[in-house]
């Protein structure tokens, strides 16, 4: 059943999933803490800015795809400080590289991850934090025993929903590190290069199907999860 | 002397305030809705801090405006019995029962699971989820949840007030028998004058 199925994609092309898997993975596991901590911020800070912070995290979702890739590109490029610095403290470069690719998705995810872990967080009901405390449990274990517990579903949501969007980028990725094959040619980008080659329509057809199959199963896994209460909370579920 | 209070705190454009010192048994506060009885059981419970005053229980400063002394909730070791119950919806009745038991230090556990599922009559609850218990049931795992995290005072607030009236009597016997049987001071919240008499309670008015 493998070797036939194997068959389908050509070893370039599979080359193209497992780059895509790779760059969503990492781009989704970075970005997780720090949607986390945005998410925390806008859901129980109060300071001054928080109105400015939530429209800065939800900008890419709403500039042009190039625009953010070109701003990158400023920021991360060989000659941005961002860039340079981290090259110089970590030996990190993201030009023409699939760390590039990770980055520009993790960018564009960030907002649709700290949106679904923010709805979770403020569903967490703190009379329940409260209760934990009069039980003993300090700030930090009143987070892990209740707070993070309770909004797993969400957390779990967004890196389901995150690792979707990162599968699907294709304009800030190919505007900061260009389309290369084997190196930052993800799915998207390689539908794209197909569509140049005359005579590439079945490849097209192949890794679209291939791409559309990897976004359904992400958006009905997330619908799961967010519906899954722990121990039928959600209410549809009842255990004994 | 259990419970020595006097605390005022400002809510909006009021002040609620409460000054009492009262011995062992159930201390009642009583009065009507909007009176700031729940306010003044956070107050002792550590929940809400106090503009000014003073909260000592058994002979233990929790709170000192002028000394600048204010024990978190997690070290004052109140049992707080919620209106609303609050029981954890993510976890089983038997991890609601020991979620405070386990984290009190061994010393202070002074009750055992079995000892308060056969005090409460909960033995048969422990593997349910809390939605699926009814009101009176609820209320036992509620009041087991607080006795078992080793606490040295209960606070009860309205603890009937959500409760069918034979449910009632079978959570009122389970308050006298706390007090009787595990003599542990309760400071009790309650707006109806039956439970004052039936508890023999020292009341403290409010509003």
């Amino acid at each position: 059943m493998i070797g036939d199925t194997r068959k389908v994609l050509s070893a370039e092309e599979w080359a193209v999933v497992w780059l895509s898997l790779k760059v969503s993975g990492v781009a989704i596991a970075l970005t997780m803490p720090v949607a986390f901590a945005l998410a925390w911020a806008l859901a129980r800070g109060r300071f001054r800015g928080r109105i400015l912070l939530d429209a800065l995290v939800h900008l890419p979702l709403v500039v042009p795809p190039v625009v953010t890739g070109w701003l990158l590109l400023l920021a991360f490029g060989a000659n941005g400080p961002a860039g340079r610095f981290l090259e110089r403290a970590l030996g990190l470069t993201f030009m023409f590289r699939w760390t590039g690719a990770a980055l520009a998705s993790a960018v564009m995810a960030l907002p649709l991850m700290v949106r679904a872990i923010r709805l979770s967080l403020e569903a967490v009901d703190r009379r329940l934090e409260v209760a934990a405390r009069t039980l003993g449990a300090g700030p930090w274990r009143t987070f892990a025993a209740i707070t993070l517990p309770l909004s797993l579903p969400g957390v779990l949501a967004a890196a389901v929903l995150g690792f979707a969007r990162s599968l699907g980028e294709f304009g800030a990725t190919i505007t900061f590190v260009s389309n290369i094959p084997g190196e930052t040619q993800t799915l998207p980008l390689a539908i794209y290069a197909a569509l140049q080659v005359p005579g590439g329509d079945s490849a097209v057809a192949r890794l679209a199907f291939l791409s559309l199959l990897l976004s359904l199963a992400a958006l009905v896994a997330s619908e799961w999860l967010v519906r899954r209460g722990p121990l039928g909370a959600g209410g549809d579920r009842h255990v004994l | 002397m259990s419970f020595e209070v006097d605390v005022s705190v400002r809510r909006g454009d009021r002040i609620i305030a409460a000054r009492f010192a009262t011995g062992s048994g159930i201390t009642a506060l009583f009065g009507p809705s909007g009176a700031g009885k729940t306010s003044v059981l956070d107050m002792v419970a550590g929940l809400v801090r106090p503009d000014s005053g003073r909260v000592v229980v058994g002979g233990e400063v929790l709170f000192d405006a002028a000394a600048g002394n204010d024990v978190p909730p997690e070290r004052r070791r109140c049992g707080y019995v919620f209106q609303d119950l609050r029981l954890f919806p993510h976890r089983r009745v038997r991890d609601n029962l020991l979620f405070g038991w386990r984290l009190a230090p061994p010393e202070a556990r002074w009750l055992s699971l079995e000892a308060a599922c056969g005090f409460l009559g909960i033995g048969h609850l422990l593997d349910r989820a809390p939605a699926s218990l009814s009101g009176g049931e609820a209320q036992r795992v509620a009041i087991g949840r607080a006795l078992l995290s080793g606490p040295r005072f209960l606070a009860m607030d309205e603890p009937l007030s959500s409760l069918d009236l034979p449910r009632r009597e079978e959570i009122l016997k389970v308050v006298e028998r706390i007090r009787d049987e595990l003599n542990l001071p309760i400071l009790y919240v309650t707006h109806d004058p039956d439970e004052l008499s039936r508890l023999a309670a020292t009341v403290v008015r409010l509003g």
